[in-house]
């Protein structure tokens, strides 16, 4: 308010100062100053509304994952109270306990790992080479595949469900994480290639001109002057490839049949579908299969964005 | 002589050129082999699939076009591409909505915008199959948060995932959580328009609503477009919520096409059938996305030249 005032007296003196020579132009910057002030006195008030707007709003957003938590520290009762609890009493680390022992959650874990690792480094190394080839190298037929690259990122995967898992079948690698790996060893997570293409094109060729190219050396000059300084693209593309792996779970359903070989995507529902009384601990598994990928979140907060506004893909 | 070096001096470079040839092809084959053997023979392979009836355990019988005839006189088939296009319709003009507001808001001259941002993107940290088995409590009639929280707006509890008919309101709601990544895409498309585009605007006497309607709104159009194309192409694809929260039920309110096909397919084991129900979909989307394509010209504003 006071800003309003001062604003106002300082157009009010203007005038008096100029009221001999009142001319049009004088009179528009009154007219401006005037709409000015007042137009910063709602806009504060908007402001202020608006973040307590979006103060309440993101609270509710972070409500649900809060709120399980919260509950996978809670004993039964106060899982089941009425009103609802929202912290509990003394937390009740025992929840995490119960958890690993009723299933073989460090297996999950293990199988998650082992899975993740194997496909994203088989993404990035893929990708790479592929994107090399095609931001770099002239060949015959370049850009009919770098058209088909990008025609299958329209292709839903579910065309090609059931005569992968006939193909997978036939190799007799159902039962096997094989399928969870192998095919993206074959670069064709086009959005990867895609992502790695667009940044090795900004890169100056006069780099790559000093060492004299034949097919030998191209793998050098991938290795030794491009992937280091493509450093961003690669955690980016390997925090998306990263996500989706996590995530997956329609793969490892259908082709992961012994608990013992499971990721935790298949874990998380048997704990859901075998323990439909024990939501703390239903909660305390789902929390252990949040925790790496806030801690990812947190370590590469930047390359989620970056990678997204560059590309309008988020993973999963 | 002077020819022949003139031949030879060729004959290097093509040599050159081969070795590029040869280069190029090897540095593409993961993709080139990839994409053979994981999905063009695939299609080929599914596209045969359409024409026999295989349950895995006898040899493939050829049935000619018995199950696409099949497929459209279907109900089940039928009540699948209806839940998925409800959910679809209902689902992606809100969540561009809410995405696109959010992002506007974040671009305020408010504080703690970094917090916000991480906030309303969090959701999609939480891995899908948790993040399900989350709202699936969360919408649970005695304990859910949510009958909790309308409550105290004197609201009377729901059977959200109990009555069929609010069951597909119910995921339409859960997907509003997840539009953290349109939201992102957004705030970056907002925070590229120039500010001299907006000051003009200004000076030319438009207000708030002006600037957005005649500035923002037409130079997003093209980020809109692709959030609405992607959108739409995942909601058409719901799976893991339908699979984890309601097996497709209450009386298949949550039978979405991609869970039909699962089902068909792997527990069903009718290949034939199945591979029929995918090229459905597959001529669907890829229709629908072409549509919007063609419809795209009408309404996104793209920057002339360059």
């Amino acid at each position: 308010m006071t800003m309003r005032s001062d604003r106002q007296a300082q157009g009010a003196l203007a005038t008096d100062w100029q009221s001999t020579s009142a001319d049009l132009q004088a009179n528009s910057a009154l007219q401006r100053r005037k709409s000015e002030a007042s137009r910063s006195a709602w806009e504060t008030i908007r402001l202020v509304v608006l973040q307590l707007f979006m103060t309440l709003l993101v609270v509710t957003f972070l409500v649900p994952t809060f709120w399980m938590i919260s509950s996978s520290l809670k004993v039964s009762t106060e899982v089941f109270a009425h009103p609802i609890v929202w912290l509990p009493q003394d937390p009740h680390w025992n929840n995490y306990v119960k958890a690993f022992q009723l299933l073989p959650l460090t297996r999950f874990l293990y199988n998650t790992l082992i899975i993740v690792l194997f496909a994203v480094v088989g993404t990035v190394v893929s990708s790479a080479l592929v994107a090399y080839s095609f931001a770099r190298i002239s060949w015959p037929g370049r850009n009919f595949w770098f058209a088909l690259l990008l025609a299958t990122m329209m292709l839903p995967d579910v065309v090609t469900l059931v005569p992968r898992f006939l193909i997978f079948k036939n190799l007799k690698w159902i039962d096997t994480w094989l399928p969870l790996i192998v095919p993206y060893w074959a670069g064709i997570g086009a959005i990867y290639v895609f992502l790695m293409r667009q940044f090795f094109r900004g890169i100056p060729m006069e780099l790559e001109d000093a060492a004299e190219i034949d097919g030998a050396s191209r793998i050098r000059v991938l290795i030794q002057i491009l992937l280091p300084l493509s450093k961003p693209v690669i955690a980016t593309v390997a925090v998306f490839a990263l996500l989706q792996h996590y995530n997956d779970f329609m793969n490892p359903l259908i082709y992961i049949n012994s608990m013992d070989k499971w990721p935790l995507a298949l874990g998380i529902r048997a704990y859901n579908d075998s323990y439909t009384q024990n939501w703390e601990v239903v909660f305390a598994a789902s929390t252990v299969m949040l925790t790496p990928m806030v801690a990812i979140f947190i370590v590469a907060q930047r390359y989620f964005v970056q990678g997204i506004a560059m590309t309008g893909f988020g993973g999963r | 002589m002077a020819a022949t070096t003139a031949l030879s001096g060729k004959r290097r470079i093509s040599k050159r050129q081969l070795r590029d040839w040869i280069a190029g092809y090897l540095f593409a084959s993961p993709f080139i082999i990839g994409f053979s053997v994981f999905i063009a023979f695939p299609m080929f392979y599914s596209v045969y699939l359409i024409f026999v009836e295989w349950d895995l355990l006898r040899p493939p019988v050829f049935v000619g076009f018995a199950n696409l005839a099949q497929m459209f006189k279907d109900p089940k088939v039928n009540l699948s591409l209806y839940n998925s296009a409800f959910y679809t319709i209902f689902a992606v003009p809100i969540q561009l909505t809410i995405s696109f507001t959010l992002a506007l808001a974040l671009t305020q001259r408010i504080r703690f915008r970094d917090f916000y941002r991480a906030g309303f993107y969090m959701p999609i940290i939480v891995p899908l199959v948790a993040s399900a088995v989350v709202w699936q409590r969360v919408l649970h009639p005695e304990f859910g948060i949510l009958n909790e929280a309308l409550g105290w707006f004197g609201i009377e509890p729901r059977m959200w995932l109990f009555e069929p008919r609010l069951t597909k309101p119910a995921f339409i709601f859960m997907s509003f959580w997840m539009i953290g990544r349109q939201m992102v895409i957004f705030i970056a498309g907002l925070g590229s328009i120039p500010e001299s585009l907006k000051e003009a605007a200004s000076l030319d006497g438009a207000g708030t609503f002006g600037r957005l309607r005649y500035v923002i709104l037409p130079l997003m159009t093209p980020l809109i477009f692709y959030n609405m194309v992607i959108a739409i192409i995942n909601s058409f694809q719901t799976f893991v919520p339908a699979m984890i929260m309601t097996e497709g039920g209450p009386q298949d309110a949550t039978l979405f096409v991609v869970l039909n096909i699962y089902r068909n397919a792997f527990q069903y084991f009718n290949m034939g059938y199945a591979s029929a129900l995918a090229w459905e979909l597959f001529v669907i989307v890829v229709g629908f996305t072409l549509f919007q394509f063609y419809l795209s010209r009408r309404w996104v504003y793209y920057e002339e030249g360059e």
